[in-house]
């Protein structure tokens, strides 16, 4: 089938089989591999992407639903004159070491101080809860968190 | 830790400063290329069948249905293996595709390429494998007893002691002073720790490419570049620089990606189909596709006096190697080398034996051997400072281990080793107060669950000392290679083997560079084998010392060329080698030469648990932490690795177990098997110890496995102190401390 939907403010279509995901449509068709496929059972957030604005796991939603809705990925944060300010707090806290969880944590971290812009610690690690990290142990996500934050 | 800085410009910052990571640019837009998002013209999907069975014959496999599938274009099994038909990081043991018996659950035993992954899959569904279903070995004591799973005995002839026993990888034993020496106290416990994963995130993934003359290029997620190639080229008949090793990104390693996955398989679809070949495993095939943590059952017998001075150690460490030896010999060698722990004692007697079974396969994992000894040996010291009525923290310092002492292997501390004082440093860390019940669920063990109160909450403060080794053992030709291009412009390119797996070598090796070059004009070249020797492996804390010697080295080479070129660009390789080290008597485990070890780290730990001793549910509600690390050659690096080390270490102790069934995993996804997350870690106090290292380029030492290594041990020691429960097994069960 083909989908149309509208991909971090353009709009394009996909030809996809029934039974991809839209992280595989994004991945494999749309040639977005930002969003990543570490477990692809909805488990660890490295998918994340806002669909019609709001945090989805792309694993766990089907490709073909995703038609006439607007999608948000990684790719799509960056402004124009540079990284989005969730994206540089992580850079300058240390915060990314290997980086596969990095794009579905800096959508998260996006979607959580787009809602709450100075959260409180506990949730921080309440919105966060849902993104698997390996490397870091997360103090150093929570210091980015916390930096994006003071500095908007 | 918050020492969040200003905005700091990336691509400068030297040996010692707290300096950003270059990749962490693309990796936070979601531009840095992984394994699993390459790509290639005309490329074909690998994908592999494996095995059902934990021990089986195969008596038959039938392709041909599976050649029908539309868009297949090659059915493979082990008889279309050129080369070599085994292989392995130490010792071949393992074939390549399944020969005529099944070892473990998850064994590969035909690859198919396909247009499309689906069509893949269909392909392995089509294959008819017909398999007469053998007596799994399954227990690590009883595997001394059954029948071989190796008759021809892989491990033999290598120097290892001698023992006929069915199953034995490696025995050691390491005999010191009097082992039958008495003491005024004794205390004796068994433990026991499951099986750990590394659950890296980026699963296991690579794209082999025919070079169109018969090699191959392939681009991996991996630990060692230059061993992957050595393993490859045999299997394929190819010489080994027809086979070239690029790194791929890599999502984490933790010791997963030292033995290989899908490289030998992709290269062999790609040069039968002559087109490039993407293999991608999912989290279900990750968790078969790559070794585990050892699991292991530890018996330990402390003697000591009245005063608490250790008199005897006797360990007996029992370790699961599952089919095949990978990493085993060195696990089973790093386990008992560092039983005891950081302490002086003059009589010890320690036996690891690691054996075959037909469990998952278990190789390296971060803390390699030393983590499964240090929850014993801890346990230990906490049971004979209650049975003595000693503070555990001075029983400590009174066994501490410093320069001057003997290991039980008879090496002479030589190096920095400033135990007394990391234990000094992080008893005195302040540890929070007791926050009152009822208050926000979120902060109660458990989390939100909101289920309780708080009314059954026990608080728990634990303590613990970790160590072990730095860098390769035993007599390993251990070495790194570094090459530098030195411009007439005065600017620098590195090329360098040494494997980016997260950890930030890419930033080691620049810092190393402009130090030496004293410029900032310094550029990385992609990491291959085709343009510089083997940096070796990504493992045991070795990385970023090897490295640092190795681009130190190039670089004064470089400068001095130039000199004498008057001032023309040059090209310069040096190979860098530590100090070298020695192999331990097969008989006694005492040192033949100065050392068997090159250098050693120790880490102490102070841990604050709650724990709901009504619903079995715990909470870390702090961990303070003192480690030694040599000199800081990035200090926001190196926290950022004690961090990640510890929630590794947290994971192990309260939730992460590979669970198995005659050889079967039950819980091969994240639904099941739990790693932590956001809710789980506390806040982490950290204190840097800088006592250079003599022997270390720029004094550093590696940090990435103490803070494993010890924390497991000091949050089992704080649910002790919360619950009185004895605690013997991680991880730890809700049944095991419900009181």
């Amino acid at each position: 089938m083909r989908i149309s939907l509208t991909v971090n403010g353009e709009p394009r279509e996909a030809d996809l089989w029934g039974g991809e995901s839209l992280l595989t449509v994004l991945r494999e068709t749309l040639e977005l591999p930002g969003s990543k496929n570490a477990c692809e059972q909805g488990e660890c957030g490295s998918c994340s992407v806002l669909l019609d604005g709001e945090l989805v796991c792309s694993c766990l939603v089907l490709g073909a639903q995703a038609e006439g809705h607007e999608v948000v990925t990684v790719e799509g944060l960056a402004l124009d004159d540079g990284l989005h300010p969730v994206q540089q707090a992580f850079v300058d806290a240390g915060a990314v070491q290997c980086g596969f969880c990095t794009p579905g944590l800096v959508v998260a971290v996006a979607d959580l101080l787009e809602r709450s812009p100075h959260p409180a610690d506990d949730e921080i690690r309440e919105a966060l809860s849902g993104n698997l990290c390996r490397c870091t142990g997360y103090a150093k996500i929570f210091d980015a968190v916390r930096l994006a934050a003071e500095r908007t | 830790m918050s020492a969040v800085g200003t905005r700091t410009r990336l691509t400068v910052g030297r040996i010692g400063e707290r300096v950003l990571r270059e990749d962490a640019v693309p990796k936070v837009t979601g531009e840095f290329e992984y394994a699993s998002d390459l790509s290639a013209p005309g490329m074909l999907w690998g994908d592999t069948l494996r095995s059902p069975h934990a021990h089986a014959r195969i008596v038959a496999i039938d392709v041909s249905a599976a050649l029908r599938v539309p868009g297949v274009h090659a059915v493979l099994t082990h008889a279309d293996v050129p080369g070599a038909k085994l292989y392995g990081l130490e010792f071949a043991d393992q074939p390549v595709l399944a020969i005529d018996r099944v070892r473990y659950v998850g064994e590969p035993v035909v690859v198919v390429a396909a247009e499309h992954p689906e069509q893949a899959r269909e392909a392995l569904a089509a294959i008819a494998v017909e398999y007469e279903p053998l007596e799994p070995v399954v227990d690590m004591e009883r595997a001394l007893e059954q029948e071989p799973l190796h008759p021809d005995r892989p491990t033999m002839g290598h120097g290892y002691r001698e023992d006929t026993r069915p199953n034995v990888v490696r025995h050691m034993v390491i005999r010191h002073g009097d082992p039958a020496a008495e003491g005024d106290v004794v205390v004796t416990a068994e433990y026991e720790l499951g099986i750990q994963d590394q659950a890296f995130l980026g699963p296991e993934s690579g794209l082999a490419v025919p070079d169109g003359e018969g090699g191959v290029d392939v681009y991996v997620a991996t630990q060692w570049l230059h061993v992957d190639r050595d393993q490859v080229a045999p299997c394929l008949a190819l010489r080994p620089e027809q086979v070239r090793i690029h790194l791929a990104g890599v999502g984490g390693a933790f010791g997963g990606r030292e033995d290989l996955s899908m490289q030998i398989h992709g290269s062999l679809l790609a040069l039968h189909t002559a087109r490039p070949v993407k293999m991608v495993y999912d989290r279900a095939e990750s968790f078969t596709g790559h070794v585990h943590r050892h699991p292991a059952r530890i018996r330990c017998e402390h003697r000591a006096t009245r005063e608490g001075r250790l008199t005897c150690v006797r360990m007996h460490i029992l370790l699961d190697g599952g089919a095949y030896a990978s990493s085993s010999t060195a696990v089973a060698s790093n386990a008992a080398s560092f039983a005891v722990g950081p302490y002086r004692v003059d009589n010890a007697l320690v036996e690891a034996t690691a054996v075959y079974t037909n469990n998952p396969p278990c190789g390296a994992m971060r803390g390699f051997g030393a983590v499964q000894t240090c929850f014993a040996a801890e346990a230990q010291m906490d049971l004979l400072a209650t049975e003595l009525g000693i503070d555990p923290v001075e029983l400590r310092l009174l066994n501490a281990l410093e320069p001057g002492d003997r290991l039980p292997t008879g090496q002479l501390v030589t190096g920095s080793l400033p135990t007394k004082e990391v234990i000094r440093r992080a008893a005195a860390l302040p540890i929070p107060g007791a926050e009152a019940v009822p208050r926000d669920p979120l902060r109660l063990p458990g989390g939100a669950g909101n289920t309780t109160r708080g009314e059954g909450v026990r608080r728990g403060v634990g303590f613990a000392v970790g160590f072990k080794n730095i860098c390769y053992s035993e007599g390993f030709d251990d070495f790194c290679a570094a090459r530098v291009v030195l411009r007439e412009d005065g600017s620098a390119v590195v090329h360098s083997a040494a494997a980016e797996v997260g950890q930030g070598v890419v930033g080691v090796l620049l810092q190393v560079a402009r130090t030496e070059l004293g410029t900032d004009d310094v550029a990385l070249a992609p990491h291959t084998t085709a343009a510089v020797g083997s940096a070796g492996s990504a493992s045991a804390s070795r990385m970023t010392w090897m490295a640092a010697g190795a681009v130190r080295d190039a670089c004064r080479a470089a400068l001095e060329e130039r000199e004498r070129q008057g001032g023309r660009a040059v090209d310069v390789e040096r190979v860098y080698r530590h100090p070298r080290t020695t192999p331990l008597d097969p008989e006694t485990g005492q040192v033949t030469g100065d050392r068997a070890h090159v250098a050693l780290a120790v880490a102490a730990m102070r841990v604050v648990v709650e724990v709901d001793v009504e619903l079995g549910l715990t909470r870390v509600v702090w961990i303070g932490t003192a480690q030694d690390v040599g000199a800081a050659v990035n200090p926001l690096a190196v926290e950022g690795q004690i961090e990640g080390g510890i929630a590794q270490g947290l994971g192990l102790a309260l939730m992460e177990e590979i669970v198995t069934r005659d050889g079967q995993i039950l819980n091969a996804s994240f639904t099941d098997y739990l790693i932590p997350t956001a809710l789980d870690m506390p806040p982490v106090e950290i204190e840097l110890v800088e006592v250079p290292e003599p022997d270390a380029p720029y004094g550093l030492k590696g940090v990435g496995e103490p803070p494993t290594v010890v924390s497991t041990a000091a949050i089992v020691s704080a649910l002790r102190d919360a619950t009185g429960r004895p605690l013997r097994r991680v991880p730890v069960r809700p049944d095991d401390i419900c009181l």
